[in-house]
């Protein structure tokens, strides 16, 4: 699979990643050659194996539905980049 | 400064030296060598001297943890309360935890010091520690050569003398791997043993944390205080944690140690193998029994990996937004413009390759092809380690194929850097746990040999780590400038 500029655009977008004009066609080629890499996987025929996405196939642990944590929104809020009255501050999104 | 774990415990113990003592001389010396070597991304020498303090006085009173007085070095990986947690990023260059990892908690319990945080490839991707935010840690055995990633940082700190024992996190080899090039003993556990929490996530289903130390004895100190569940890591495993150092000292009878055909195959370097060999002849001599046995879909593991990872990074990343906490862009238009260049600026070249890849490998239409068909090959290479424990109780071979490389030698190609990683990536797909201690040297550079354990028989891989190490004198070793 090779990726052309405008494909590298596009993935940069859906991972919200800012790429200079001039990164482009530098990722275009890195990423084909994992992708390349990538495809040594059809070497082998998984069909019916079923697929492992634990290491130890655990399952989710579960726990009863109680308040556990105390609320520490000032303590958390301090590293922020903008906060205000407690609310995290970003550009605004709604005209 | 070339003192282990167990023999600063045993100095504290018997008032040869107090914690104070230690920590203020390993601090100089982080101060004289740091400079060179960047190990530390950050020293807290008013920590550990107040932890040190608090160690003498419980040991005076007779009630000091497991690791009482100890001083430690900690990834700069691990959450710490009121302490920068860089991750080697530009991204959290700010970030000051507002926690302390699980890691980070229990070693303080057990009345540990932190001597600082250590430097890392960003976000534990990478094997060379070249792409750090913070600049490359030199290799203690040689200035121009690479110490390993992604835990570059403590690995070069205990081989230079700088902590006895530190912490790191292997996702794909990142513990293994830098402890064979910087010629310490280094373990990665069971996945599920010790617990993730606070331990900022690269892949979720492949990271586990563990310990660097001079020694297995050392590790199986370090591993005890870190080990166990955790009901804050929704993956942590509910197992009892065997008392380690007691289970040291079993002996080797009898013991089936398997070499796997794949891993003594081409791309292996020649003098590494030779050691390799060598150190296989002394467990001989010790009684094992050596076998051959075969991980066919070895070759497969590399693509299978960098897929998992590269997908649950694109995942576990999307957390860093410029919003919550660590770096934001100047005057963004928008929001968009501030997610996408806080993002941008924040992360370096190999972060935003392997967060490409993964949001490409899970979008609409490609998920199958590359996800699924990952977790299918996960599940095979995980039947192959099965099937060879049938016939075997260890697994051996090398760590890498090869010592450290040269500075800037694969920068160029983020794949001939993947390579890198056949030996270790496997068991992190597997989950199993494995570790790397040093058997001897290539033109000076040191060799790891690596050893795989069954799920949750660390104490296994200890004990044999530990029976060598009391016939071979590799792990005393410290490189010239150092001792």
């Amino acid at each position: 699979m090779s990726l052309k500029t405008d494909d590298v655009r596009e993935i940069a977008h859906l991972a919200r990643l800012h790429i200079d004009d001039d990164a482009v066609d530098r990722y275009a080629d890195d990423l084909s050659s994992i992708l390349e890499l990538m495809e040594q996987m059809n070497q082998v025929d998984s069909s019916g194996v079923e697929p492992l996405a634990n290491p130890l196939d655990a399952t989710q642990r579960l726990r009863s539905d109680e308040v556990t944590e105390s609320d520490q929104r000032d303590k958390f809020q301090a590293i922020a980049p903008d906060v205000s009255e407690g609310f995290y501050r970003v550009p605004k999104v709604i005209e | 400064m070339t003192m282990g774990v167990a023999e600063i415990r045993r100095g504290l113990a018997e008032g040869k030296f107090s914690s104070v003592e230690i920590t203020t001389e390993l601090l100089s010396r982080i101060e004289q060598h740091n400079p060179t070597l960047n190990c530390f991304i950050s020293v807290t020498g008013d920590i550990a001297l107040e932890q040190a303090r608090a160690a003498d006085a419980a040991l005076a009173k007779g009630n000091g943890g497991a690791l009482a007085g100890v001083p430690l070095a900690h990834k700069d990986l691990f959450c710490t309360d009121g302490v920068r947690t860089s991750c080697g990023s530009r991204i959290l260059d700010n970030f000051i935890a507002p926690y302390d990892a699980t890691v980070i908690e229990r070693c303080k319990n057990a009345g540990a010091v932190m001597l600082g945080k250590t430097n890392m490839d960003e976000f534990a991707m990478g094997s060379s520690n070249e792409n750090s935010w913070y600049g490359c840690v030199i290799n203690p055995w040689r200035a121009g050569c690479v110490p390993g990633g992604s835990s570059g940082g403590s690995a070069a700190a205990v081989a230079a003398g700088l902590a006895p024992g530190a912490s790191g996190t292997d996702t794909g080899g990142s513990i293994r791997q830098p402890a064979a090039f910087c010629g310490v003993t280094g373990i990665k556990p069971t996945y599920g043993r010790v617990s993730r929490y606070g331990m900022i996530a690269y892949g979720s289903s492949l990271d586990q944390g563990g310990p660097f130390a001079r020694s297995a004895l050392d590790c199986a100190l370090l591993l005890q205080s870190m080990s166990g569940f955790d009901s804050r890591d929704s993956t942590s495993a509910e197992q009892a944690v065997p008392d380690y150092g007691a289970l040291l000292g079993s002996g080797l009878d009898g013991l089936r140690i398997g070499l796997p055909k794949e891993y003594f195959a081409e791309g292996l370097d020649g003098r590494v193998a030779a050691v390799i060999e060598d150190a296989v002849g002394e467990l001989k001599k010790l009684g094992a029994d050596i076998r051959e046995v075969s991980l066919p879909n070895t070759g497969l593991s590399i693509p299978t990996y960098y897929v998992i990872a590269m997908a649950e990074c694109s995942s576990n990343l999307s957390r860093f937004d410029g919003v919550r906490f660590g770096y934001r862009c100047e005057a963004p238009v928008d929001l968009e413009d501030l997610y996408k260049r806080s993002r941008g600026d924040g992360f370096g070249e190999e972060v935003k390759r392997r967060i490409m890849i993964g949001t490409y490998a899970l979008s609409a239409g490609y998920y199958d092809a590359y996800y699924l068909k990952a977790q299918q090959l996960r599940r095979m290479i995980k039947d192959d380690f099965q099937r060879a424990f049938e016939q075997v109780d260890l697994i051996l071979g090398p760590t890498t194929p090869g010592v450290a490389f040269e500075i800037g030698a694969k920068t160029d190609d983020p794949v001939s850097m993947y390579l890198q990683d056949i030996y270790t990536i496997s068991l992190n797909l597997a989950g199993l746990p494995g570790m790397s201690l040093p058997v001897g040297f290539v033109d000076g550079l040191p060799v790891g040999m690596q050893l795989i354990g069954n799920y949750f028989d660390e104490a296994g891989l200890l004990n044999a780590a530990h029976a060598y190490q009391q016939v071979s004198d590799w792990h005393l070793q410290v490189p010239e400038a150092f001792r």
